[in-house]
């Protein structure tokens, strides 16, 4: 066990821990905070997608021992009150149908348009294909983050 | 508890604490099951039921869901039933989950596309019968007669210029008798159903708050995961934990059963497993390592009993212990298929006319095999479920499609009444029929039952893809017989699996052909299967859609004119009884679908397009897929979708069903693939189980719905079978080979 200081949607949380737990875990587990989802463990879904100094990270295969002074932020605090341009956008397409994987895509989604403000079709194609849904939202979540880029 | 007139009525209204109305509905009444209402002790039980809907003073109208969301949208469109015929104001709507009540309201079942269509008119009904008691309400208060009372958005009005909303009249309203009839609104009047609303709950999902059994989290819960054997036909034989009991925050580690011996398992109690480890401790991180030190031997079950209970009374079934692999599956169904397994012969489903004759006079005779793999079903949120027992009580709570199925084996299994079994149910990472299998529910069950702690059993992506309950493996030979006019005079489909038989012997093109011969056989397996978005019917649709393209095409018809020539005989002059689809509503789709799709149009004609339509769950529909090679492989570019399934609820939120069904459907039949290896899956996560992902989906996918006022039929499965003949068909047209095998992109299963 070793103790950690995160940074995390702005604020600093400690957590004592095995320094090889998955920040997934850290999240879900020791700090309450189970917006960030566990579906593959091997980083091959997406579900876990949270930003570490703005980058989309698979945190389920990131041991909290490499965070270091790294910034994260989880779906949870993407925004005060739900307005972030592409959680507006998600709501505008209704884009969820179970939904489980959604806050994963969102992250994704936003890290991208950070990055790049107007991705082109492939551009959104590279960046999401690492998130799968299983209900087969694709041409909403397209939609959406081209109404986001926009927004 | 006022006014219950009769015991028999299925909706009671009560004063809610605080004022209001509280009207509460009991689903037996309606679900022709009045006599175990009538065993009830009334009116005194009544006043434990839980409300549905909720109108408070302060207006804001509280609508419970009975049955629990997977994506399919009733957390929206079941309340908006309730509110089109209430005409409150959507807005001040609050939608929350319903508890189960298995004596009240019955299994609460979501599945086989059944939502919308059991409680069309029970949840329409009290809406109307609470606006009703509203209107006599303000009747009463105000000395008018109730007939000159009109209602607009939860505002009561009245010519003299009186007026109340809703809530002002919600505690008088509840002092009143429940109508005894009253006037459900013509679809013309409609103003909230048809109207597209948003997801109740979409903006709890984009903002990550809890919502699903994975998040379900009480003060000193416990973290459980199984390890099961590592093939099916394996058993547990001896293990040692001694070292991973000393891993760090680990409690127990134990063996345990999920069923007792002699165990008589109902429909939904599947058993792929009866022995397991279960290991428990703080956190998920410290039982998943605790796990890999187990060590564990292994060894054969062999041949395994199990007593099987459902409507024809007790059947003993024999669970052969071979250790399958895929190319001897392939094998096996091949010589069944060739009634080479002369010991068990097909059983004949359906018979027309003469088919023998037919086929032996026939100047034609096409003959094609397909085969379909085990399909895992891949939730996005893995299997999981919180369980607390206790010595007198249990509570647990978690994602499920059935809570009503699995009380009665939770109480059998802990040894408690039902009714000192509470379950929760939470929202559904996805489901398309796995969570109607309750064994991960009673693996939680019978951990906490041995802890006396709150526990969540939670599945690794690797349990969740190696524990069964897949789409079975199918394989159907269909058989056409044409005359020297091409003309087809005999039709015969011999269907088998591992361990179902896939066939719909009633279905299209049952009816429409003189000759028609259906049979089926079984081989069983240990590979336990379930439901899969209508499992059999995905089969069917990609076998024989594609099937009747190449039937067209010898007979040199266009594939949608030989399809509506024999709806047309099946509508006016049906061949036997028992057809069960409507020629018209199926041509109906047909015929839409050859327009949106501008099907044969000069612009369209060089086009690589497959075409296939399907009916299943009441309702009929169809798809052209539009195919392009890119970078060397087939990609559906854009689709048309077409559906009847009635009255459409909730439009935008049944359009993106239908664009996931056709998304699902192409990385299915392209990708999908549980293969076996003496006993042991091949495939156990996504890097070798292989799903669609964004840069696979078509661009466009154009849903259309057949405008008509009949009561809804099922959406959920019924887009999605014919996907896999349509994306057949369009690969026929762009590589110029026929595709009989699943799935298309690998045409053979690897082992």
């Amino acid at each position: 066990m070793a103790k950690y200081s995160l940074k995390i949607n702005g604020k600093t949380k400690q957590v004592d821990v095995d320094p090889s737990t998955p920040v997934l875990w850290v999240l879900r587990d020791h700090l309450n905070m189970p917006g960030t989802k566990f579906g593959c463990g091997m980083a091959q879904c997406g579900a876990c997608t949270i930003h570490l100094d703005g980058n989309a990270t698979r945190s389920c295969v990131l041991p909290v021992s490499a965070i270091g002074k790294s910034a994260i932020t989880t779906i949870e605090g993407l925004s005060e009150n739900c307005t972030h341009p592409v959680q507006k956008a998600w709501l505008e397409h209704d884009v969820a149908q179970c939904g489980y994987c959604q806050g994963g895509q969102i992250m994704s989604a936003s890290a991208l348009l950070k990055s790049n403000p107007n991705p082109t079709d492939e551009d959104i194609d590279i960046a999401m294909s690492g998130n799968i849904c299983r209900c087969g939202t694709y041409l909403r979540i397209k939609e959406a983050i081209k109404t986001a880029a926009k927004n | 508890m006022k006014n219950t007139s009769n015991r028999r009525d299925f909706l009671k209204s009560s004063v809610l604490a605080g004022g209001g109305l509280m009207l509460s509905i009991s689903w037996f009444s309606e679900a022709k099951a009045a006599e175990k209402i009538a065993t009830l002790n009334l009116p005194e039980q009544w006043s434990e039921l839980a409300a549905y809907i909720k109108i408070t003073p302060e207006n804001v109208v509280k609508i419970l869901c009975p049955n629990p969301e997977f994506g399919q949208n009733v957390m929206t469109s079941l309340p908006m039933m309730v509110a089109e015929e209430l005409d409150c104001d959507w807005k001040n709507v609050v939608v929350e989950m319903g508890t189960h009540d298995n004596v009240k309201y019955g299994p609460q079942f979501t599945g086989g596309s059944n939502s919308v269509r059991m409680y069309w008119r029970p949840l329409r009904t009290a809406g109307a019968a609470a606006r009703q008691m509203l209107i006599e309400a303000a009747a009463q208060t105000w000395g008018v007669p109730a007939s000159e009372i009109i209602t607009n958005a939860g505002v009561l009005s009245h010519s003299s210029g009186k007026s109340a909303k809703y809530g002002e009249m919600a505690s008088k309203a509840a002092t009143l008798t429940v109508p005894k009839d009253v006037k459900l609104k013509a679809p013309k009047d409609f103003s909230i159903v048809r109207n597209s609303k948003k997801n109740s709950e979409g903006t709890k999902v984009v903002t990550g708050k809890p919502l699903f059994g994975m998040d379900y989290k009480v003060d000193g819960m416990l973290i459980a995961m199984i390890q099961h054997p590592p093939a099916f036909g394996m058993k547990l034989k001896s293990f040692d934990a001694t070292v991973a009991k000393k891993m760090p925050g680990i409690k127990d580690i134990f063996s345990f059963k999920l069923y007792d011996d002699g165990f008589e398992q109902a429909g939904f109690d599947t058993r792929t497993f009866n022995e397991m480890i279960a290991v428990v401790g703080n956190s998920t991180w410290e039982v998943m390592n605790a796990r890999k030190k187990l060590s564990i031997q292994w060894e054969a079950a062999g041949e395994v009993k199990e007593m099987m209970v459902g409507r024809g009374g007790k059947t003993e079934k024999i669970v052969p212990g071979r250790l399958e692999t895929t190319s001897k599956q392939l094998e096996m169904m091949a010589e069944f298929a060739n009634g080479r397994h002369s010991a068990k012969p097909a059983k004949e489903l359906r018979k027309d006319g003469n088919p023998e004759t037919a086929f032996k006079n026939a100047a034609q005779v096409i003959e094609r095999t397909y085969n379909a793999p085990f399909l895992a079903h891949n939730t996005m949120e893995p299997m999981n479920f919180f369980a607390h027992v206790q010595d007198d009580k249990a509570l647990v709570a978690g994602p499920l499609q059935a809570p009503g199925w699995m009380e009665p084996t939770l109480a059998k299994i802990l040894n408690l009444p039902a009714d000192k079994i509470e379950i929760q149910m939470t929202r559904m990472g996805g489901g398309f029929g796995r969570r109607a299998y309750g064994s991960y529910v009673y693996e939680a069950a019978r951990i906490s039952q041995k802890l006396k702690v709150p526990i969540k059993l939670i599945y690794t992506r690797e349990d969740d893809m190696t524990y069964g309950i897949y789409r079975p493996m199918y394989t159907a030979t269909y058989r056409a017989a044409l005359d020297a006019n091409k003309n087809l005079i005999g039709f015969h489909v011999t269907g088998g699996g591992i361990p179902e038989n896939p066939i719909h012997a009633n279905r299209f093109p049952a009816g429409a052909v003189d000759n028609y011969l259906a049979d089926g056989w079984e081989i069983t397996s240990n590979i336990t299967i379930g439901a899969f978005r209508a499992p059999r019917s995905n089969f069917n649709a990609a076998a024989e859609q594609s099937f009747l393209d190449e039937v067209a095409e010898a007979m040199g018809k266009d594939p949608i004119q030989m399809r509506l020539d024999l709806l047309k005989r099946a509508k006016e002059n049906p061949v036997g009884k028992n057809n069960d689809y409507d020629a018209n509503r199926y041509i109906g789709v047909l015929e839409l679908l050859k327009e949106k799709s501008g099907w044969g149009k000069p612009e369209n004609v060089g086009k690589k397009r497959g075409v296939a339509a399907y009916f299943c769950h009441a309702s009929y529909a169809g798809h052209v897929v539009d195919m392009v090679m890119r970078d060397g492989q087939p990609y559906v570019e854009s689709v048309t979708s077409v559906v009847d399934c009635g009255v459409v609820v909730n439009p935008d939120a049944a359009r993106n069903m239908v664009q996931g069904a056709v998304v699902d459907g192409i990385g299915q039949s392209f990708y999908g693939a549980l293969t076996h290896k003496d006993g042991v899956p091949e495939q156990n996560n996504f890097h070798n189980y292989r799903m669609i992902r964004h840069n696979e989906a078509p661009q466009k996918i154009d849903v259309h719905f057949v405008e008509n006022d009949i009561d809804p039929t099922g959406l959920g499965e019924p887009p999605f079978p014919p996907v896999f003949g349509a994306v057949a068909n369009a690969l026929y047209k762009s590589t110029g080979k026929r595709y009989y095998n699943q799935p298309f992109t690998s045409e053979q299963p690897k082992s």
